[in-house]
């Protein structure tokens, strides 16, 4: 190993400090020996004739004048191996005695000199590292051989600074491009005031304020309690005042609700809308249901459905009457309305006492509905008032049906412009229920006659359950009435002691009869015996017999073509039939619920596409009506297609004419 | 009021006409002012709590710089602005005409000793 030797004041690092202790310990006394000694070190590097030359003593200027006697004083000098530069009487804190104590033991050590040397061991692991270094090098070019030798130790230098080898490496990631918003909100309102401030203003106002004030005196000392009214009134309108702004949230928090529904059932919406079954022209004659909206309540889940009302001017609200069918679960009932547009809760609840078992809401004033409840209750409620109570209500005393109401239907207003409605019930009576100023009369229109099974001698006693009504759309008197016998009795208004014809519909209760809302001559009827009859009221037998594989709870007419009716039945199914289209057959089957789940009720939306089922575990289901179950009359080419509902009757009639 | 002020000014005719009664008629307008120099609220349309903080604000800095309205108007209108937002106007004086523009619910027009009127208002 070619590692010069280097001398100890030069380049070790630690050697200047060490250095300057091999003159300390230079102990006072001996300086002149010290300084001899100096200069003889200088005798092995300065030049030997010059020293030999000057011999004179040099006296420093500090040295001590001591007497002769002093001078020949001698003074024994121990060697001893102590530092005498280690301090003597080091005291300690001793934590443990909580006291100073004397260490008697002192490092005696002194280090003259320390020189780090820069040898290594061949052997060990650097040593071998610069060997394989070092090999390389002679390896390489045998010219630069012998100047590497002198440069070698001048790059291992290098090398030891720079162990690591950077490299530099930079990339870009994709930055968005920027975007501008802004927004602007409205600034606050502003208003213009102007006044003049003149002194004579100034007095005026000054002189009219104390006026005032006197006058207010007075009144305060004459009239005491009415301070106390004025509080309880200032502090209703502070109440009204707080109670505003928080009610100010409540149509915009509505409207939230509502656009979040919109965005959860947003493809919902979009079929309601927009979606067609382009499968319907591939299936012939046949149409599909497509479901929409669920409308679910919580607390309504034990109750069955048992009434539904589409809402003539608001065309998207429909109200759902929940009671119990059960003569033997009969606990409460709701009624509910609900919104397409909301389909997550209603929109109005109304709790009662017994189960509501219809519901009409009246046609031109939408706010008014009426409800036959199982109890014989029947009540109106007005929508525009936030109360849970009914505006009326019939009461044991006021003539109230002793049995469940099974319809209500609203009428026109009456001669003296009251609002009025009819109900049928299991007590087998009609009645009609005028709303007078703030009560509600009854007027008994006609019993039900008794069925011939009856022994004689009760007929007086058993009465005709009457479960279905319903009244001419345009000939207003003629009503007709579906008896729990399976008879439908068609009566006229004016006429209170005997029905006008009497028609042998089914073999067990009719659950529902409705007139065509186009032909005046055609109503429908369906029962529990499974079959659904067209009838035309001028002849005593049914024009058209459906049987449906199941008990037919209800049956619908629908709005736009007088040949489309829709009938759900006890196994979930819902039937949809066009008579111009299919006479026999019904174009659409399909079960809309899971097993066991009876479909109760049906309704046609007057102005959509769509029909609302509800079933028995009190849910309300929208589906949407493909194309194929709402054709209208193909077009003749070159023809104009006649618009309007004399096309529907006539659409009818030529039906009916084929079959007589 | 037409009276009243007719009144005013015949007690000021009658003052400079009859000298033995100018002692009188001080009296009378010095009773008026003690009478009046309540603060008045003329017009404003701010919410109860505002209006009487500003009130007593406008009471205080007008007592405070009785013979300054240029001061008074200024701890005014700095109080207002820490208080309520940027951006207030304060006018006082005797004698002026103003039409303003002003955000709703922020005006305040008040009269105070017997001849000063105050005028605070925000616009920004």
């Amino acid at each position: 190993m070619s590692v010069s030797y280097k001398v100890g004041t030069v380049k070790s690092k630690q050697s200047p400090n060490v250095n300057t202790q091999p003159k300390a310990p230079v102990v006072k006394g001996v300086k002149t020996t010290g300084k001899k000694k100096d200069e003889e070190e200088g005798i092995d590097t300065a030049d030997g004739e010059e020293w030999m030359q000057g011999k004179t003593l040099v006296k420093p200027p500090d040295q001590l004048d001591l007497t002769e006697e002093e001078l020949k004083e001698e003074i024994t000098r121990v060697l001893t191996a102590n530092n005498p530069n280690a301090p003597q009487n080091v005291v300690r804190y001793s934590f443990k005695e909580g006291c100073y104590k004397t260490i008697v033991f002192v490092d005696q050590m002194a280090i003259h000199f320390e020189l780090e040397g820069n040898l290594v061991h061949k052997e060990s692991d650097e040593g071998r590292r610069l060997m394989a270094k070092h090999t390389e090098r002679e390896d390489c070019g045998g010219d630069e051989r012998l100047e590497n030798v002198p440069i070698k130790p001048g790059k291992r230098e290098q090398k030891v600074t720079n162990q690591f080898n950077f490299i530099d490496r930079a990339s870009q990631t994709l930055n968005n491009l920027p975007r501008e918003i802004s927004c602007q909100t409205e600034p606050p309102p502003r208003a213009n005031f102007s006044a003049t401030a003149n002194q004579w203003e100034i007095y005026d106002f000054y002189v009219e304020e104390l006026q005032r004030r006197e006058k207010s005196k007075e009144k305060q000392e004459s009239q005491f309690p009415n301070k106390e009214e004025d509080r309880s009134k200032k502090k209703m309108i502070q109440a009204e005042a707080q109670s505003d702004d928080i009610s100010q949230l409540a149509k915009p928090a509505k409207i939230i609700e509502r656009m979040v529904n919109q965005n959860i059932f947003d493809e919902v919406a979009q079929d309601f809308m927009y979606f067609e079954d382009a499968a319907d022209e591939f299936r012939g004659e046949k149409g599909t249901l497509l479901p929409l909206w669920k409308f679910q309540y919580d607390k309504a889940k034990g109750l069955s459905v048992t009434a539904l009302c589409w809402n003539h001017i608001y065309s998207d609200l429909f109200a759902v009457g929940l009671g119990s069918y059960e003569f033997t679960q009969q606990e409460r009932g709701m009624l509910l309305f609900y919104t397409l547009k909301n389909p997550s809760f209603p929109e109005f609840i109304f709790n009662t006492d017994s189960g509501v078992m219809c519901v009409d809401i009246h046609e031109q004033l939408s706010y008014l509905v009426a409800v036959g409840l199982y109890d014989g209750c029947v009540s109106v409620y007005d929508l525009r008032k936030k109360s849970d109570q009914p505006m009326y209500n019939s009461i044991a005393s006021s003539g109230k049906h002793t049995g469940a109401v099974w319809q209500v239907k609203w009428q026109k207003d009456d001669l003296d412009s009251n609002h009025n409605f009819f109900s049928v019930s299991t007590d087998g009576r009609v009645v009609s229920w005028t709303l007078v100023k703030h009560e509600i009369v009854f007027t008994d229109i006609i019993k039900l006659p008794p069925v011939d099974k009856v022994p004689d001698d009760l007929k007086n006693v058993v009465a005709t359950a009457g479960t279905s009504l319903d009244f001419h759309k345009q000939k207003d008197h003629h009503f007709l009435v579906g008896t729990e016998a399976g008879k439908i009795h068609k009566g006229s208004k004016y006429y209170s002691s005997k029905f006008l014809e009497m028609y042998d519909a089914h073999f067990m209760t009719v659950s529902c009869v409705r007139w065509n809302p186009f032909h005046p001559n055609v109503f429908i009827s369906c029962g529990w015996d499974w079959m659904v009859k067209i009838w035309d009221h001028t002849i005593n037998s049914p024009v058209f017999t459906f049987e449906l594989k199941s008990s037919v709870t209800d049956v619908a007419w629908s709005p736009y073509s007088s040949t489309v009716f829709a009938a759900v039945t006890a196994d979930g199914k819902v039937h949809v039939f066009d008579l111009s289209i299919n006479k026999y057959e019904a174009l659409c089957q399909q079960k809309v619920v899971s097993k066991k789940t009876r479909l109760l009720h049906i309704e046609f939306n007057p102005v959509h596409p769509i029909i609302i089922v509800g079933d028995d575990r009190g849910r309300v289901i929208s589906l949407k009506l493909s194309p194929n179950l709402r054709k209208k009359p193909k077009e003749k080419k070159g023809q104009e297609l006649p618009k309007g509902p004399e096309v529907e009757i006539a659409k009818m009639e030529q039906l009916l004419s084929s079959l007589r | 009021m037409t009276t009243l002020t007719e009144e005013r000014v015949c007690i000021n005719r009658d003052r400079t006409e009859r000298m033995a009664e100018t002692g009188d008629g001080k009296k009378e307008d010095a009773d008026y002012k003690r009478l009046q120099s309540f603060p008045l609220i003329r017009h404003t349309d701010m919410p109860e709590e505002m209006r009487v903080e500003t009130m007593e604000l406008c009471v205080t800095a007008c007592e405070k710089f009785a013979s300054n309205n240029e001061s008074a108007a200024k701890m005014i209108k700095e109080s207002m602005d820490k208080k309520f937002g940027s951006s207030w106007h304060v006018v006082i004086g005797e004698g002026f005409g103003f039409e303003v523009t002003h955000e709703v619910r922020n005006l305040l027009y008040m009269f105070f000793g017997g001849s000063l009127a105050v005028c605070v208002w925000k616009c920004s």
